[in-house]
């Protein structure tokens, strides 16, 4: 290996014996250097930036198998500990339906929303131990690492919803394609928004933990008045308002209609357990709340880029 | 060897090694405020293509907040910069574009493998695809990591992961390569191997060295260097030159009474001395000859001494008053206070 002449561009006269390469000392003079010239700034180059933050947070993902057994953990927790155990006590109130298969729509939100915050808090990461220094002195824009980090926390947060929607034939829901697309459609789109969420607030926190903490204090209030665990209707008038500010009822709505419209259950429990989201009387179609969600998610996407933008 | 990468303005600003070249940096009464506090306060200074240049200084003397201004990493309160031709101010990326840059602390993703790391660097600036793999493997073996390229950087050592920097700063080819304090917290066998990296990448590639070192034996190698103090460039010519300048010879010695011994010293001889790293320190010519007449003539009892040619630690003293290790201690607290702040 160590004494493999280099190939290089030009005419090396001559790839003389190389110091063997692992030591201290340095390789021997005489082989050419490839010139690199650097592009100007295109629309292409910074394609390829959005590319390369979006492949590290792949390549980050793949090997950290912990992660995603620990943030596999919640949802888990949630689905068959929380909905088995409840289930005894609450046949009444389902009309019939299992307790499980009610929970499952927010238990396929909240396996989507926990990493994206992990890939979020990367970032926080990245600042701690110098790595963002990398990124931020590159000649590309800033806004196009920040929209690389939010595409990267969506694609690998869509592989732990995948996980997720498999789970469905445990607990009654069907493997239909429909159903399929639109989850997992709905689920990119949220993993996007909580990641936008996540960096836009990144920007400004400088360590680990205390991001850590953000996250419990904002994002799981955020999931239980969600009504991922309850039907939004005949709430108490303080729950509903609540409710309705919650940026991420507009994600569980939507995702307990699609699955719902799959699963068979008498009027009666449908009324009871997929009420729709209301503003003032007003049914919000599932498009719209999905519109909410998006639009939530490019306005802090946007002040994300403007925070990086002006970060030094 | 190395044709320059794209040449961008052709000023016939004549360097000072390569004549007719233009110069690699050059600032213009470059000023950073921090509110009340003045990290940098008008430096002026040229950078010739091809040089190794060199700032020198304490800690907290503003090296690094110029070096990041420099990098279009901090944003200048006033003055002028160019890098490789292009403006600081209005010209960022393409100043990014031509220069490469290792900070003091790592900036390397310690979960992906030094190659990865490396390739990484080359999507985001862009270097052509089918050069990237043979310019890798040039960079990485220059500084003997080639056959290491597939280990996680964590599981490198201090020194691995710095000579990784220096060969991911070039591998997009800049035409300066920024070193802010190269050397900083390594074992001084580490550092003198990315010394000889440094010196060996000079005579390979055709690229110009802007660094920062609080060490003055290190100071030593470069071409020429500014010594910098609180905010200002006091002094900028060659290391010989400086110690040169000085002229004279660094004599300390220990007594049992430093005062008396500074008073006998000004009244006998009439040479000013002061107490430097608990020593009574003075600079006279020929110290050799005077050693002798000290101990006949001062009556004051001496326990050691020493007489040393002129150091870089001499040109530091005789341009500040105080040798750099005592701007650093203690007793200059504030100033290194100060330095905290606008070090980041």
């Amino acid at each position: 290996m160590a004494s493999t002449p280099t190939t290089a561009s030009g005419s090396a006269p001559a790839a003389g014996e190389r110091a063997p390469a692992g030591a201290e000392t340095p390789a021997g003079a005489g082989h050419q250097i490839a010139a690199v010239r650097v592009p100007t700034r295109s629309l292409r180059g910074e394609l390829r930036a959005v590319k390369v933050v979006w492949k590290r947070e792949l390549i980050r993902f793949s090997h950290d198998r912990l992660r995603i057994v620990a943030s596999l953990m919640q949802p888990f927790l949630f689905l068959f500990v929380l909905g088995t155990g409840l289930s005894r006590l609450a046949a009444h109130g389902t009309h019939g339906v299992n307790l499980r298969t009610f929970v499952y729509p927010g238990v396929l939100c909240m396996a989507v929303m926990l990493i994206a915050m992990f890939s979020a808090a990367s970032l926080v990461w990245d600042r701690e131990f110098g790595f963002l220094r990398e990124m931020m002195v590159a000649p590309v824009r800033r806004s196009s690492l920040v929209v690389g980090k939010c595409l990267g926390g969506a694609t690998v947060a869509g592989f732990q919803g995948v996980i997720v929607l498999c789970l469905a034939g445990l607990v009654g829901v069907p493997y239909n394609a429909v159903l399929i697309i639109e989850v997992f459609a709905l689920q990119l789109l949220v993993a996007f928004s909580i990641t936008a969420f996540g960096v836009m607030v990144a920007a400004r926190i400088t360590q680990v933990q205390s991001f850590m903490a953000l996250t419990q204090m904002v994002i799981l209030p955020m999931y239980f008045i969600s009504g991922a665990l309850f039907p939004v209707s005949h709430l108490p008038r303080w729950l509903e308002i609540l409710n309705r500010l919650d940026p991420l009822t507009y994600a569980v709505d939507p995702m307990r209609r699609i699955v719902f419209e799959h699963v068979h259950m008498s009027d009666a429990a449908r009324h009871a357990l997929d009420p729709g989201v209301t503003w003032w009387g007003w049914h919000l179609p599932g498009p719209f709340e999905a519109a909410v969600v998006a639009l939530l998610g490019l306005a802090m996407l946007a002040v994300a880029i403007v925070e990086f933008s002006y970060a030094e | 060897m190395t044709e320059p990468a794209t040449t961008p303005v052709e000023t016939a600003a004549p360097g000072e090694l390569h004549a007719g070249a233009a110069p690699a940096v050059a600032v213009r009464g470059l000023t950073k405020r921090y509110g009340e506090l003045e990290a940098v306060r008008g430096i002026d200074f040229e950078v010739a293509a091809g040089e190794i240049f060199g700032f020198l200084g304490p800690n907290g003397a503003g090296k690094s907040t110029t070096i990041n201004m420099l990098c279009t990493l901090v944003k200048p309160s006033g003055g002028e910069a160019f890098v490789a031709g292009y403006d600081i101010f209005t010209q960022r990326d393409e100043v990014r574009r031509n220069i490469g840059l290792v900070f003091q602390e790592t900036t390397l993703d310690g979960y992906l493998t030094a190659e990865q790391n490396l390739r990484l660097h080359a999507e985001l600036y862009g270097v052509p695809r089918e050069l990237v793999g043979e310019r890798m493997h040039q960079v990485m073996d220059m500084v003997g990591l080639w056959e290491r390229r597939s280990s996680l950087a964590n599981t490198y050592s201090g020194g691995m992961k710095r000579r990784l920097e220096i060969a991911r700063g070039l591998l997009h080819s800049p035409r300066v390569l920024f070193l802010d304090e190269p050397t900083v917290g390594l074992d001084p066998q580490t550092r003198s191997s990315i010394w000889r990296y440094i010196r060996e990448l000079k005579s390979r590639e055709d690229i110009t060295i802007f660094m920062t070192t609080h060490y003055m034996d290190e100071a030593e190698y470069c071409d020429r260097i500014a010594i910098m103090d609180q905010g200002q460039i006091i002094v900028l010519d060659t290391p010989q030159a400086l110690k040169a300048s000085v002229g004279r010879d660094r004599v300390q010695i220990q007594t049992d009474d430093d005062q008396a011994a500074i008073a006998a010293l000004r009244a006998r001889f009439g040479v000013e001395a002061t107490v430097a790293e608990d020593q009574v320190t003075f600079g006279v010519p020929g110290g050799e000859q005077f050693v002798p007449r000290l101990f006949a003539e001062l009556e004051v009892p001496i326990r050691s001494v020493s007489v040393a040619r002129p150091s870089l630690d001499d040109v530091f003293m005789s341009y500040t008053g105080t040798t750099i290790r005592d701007a650093e201690s203690g007793s200059n607290l504030e100033r290194r206070n100060a330095g905290r702040i606008m070090g980041r």
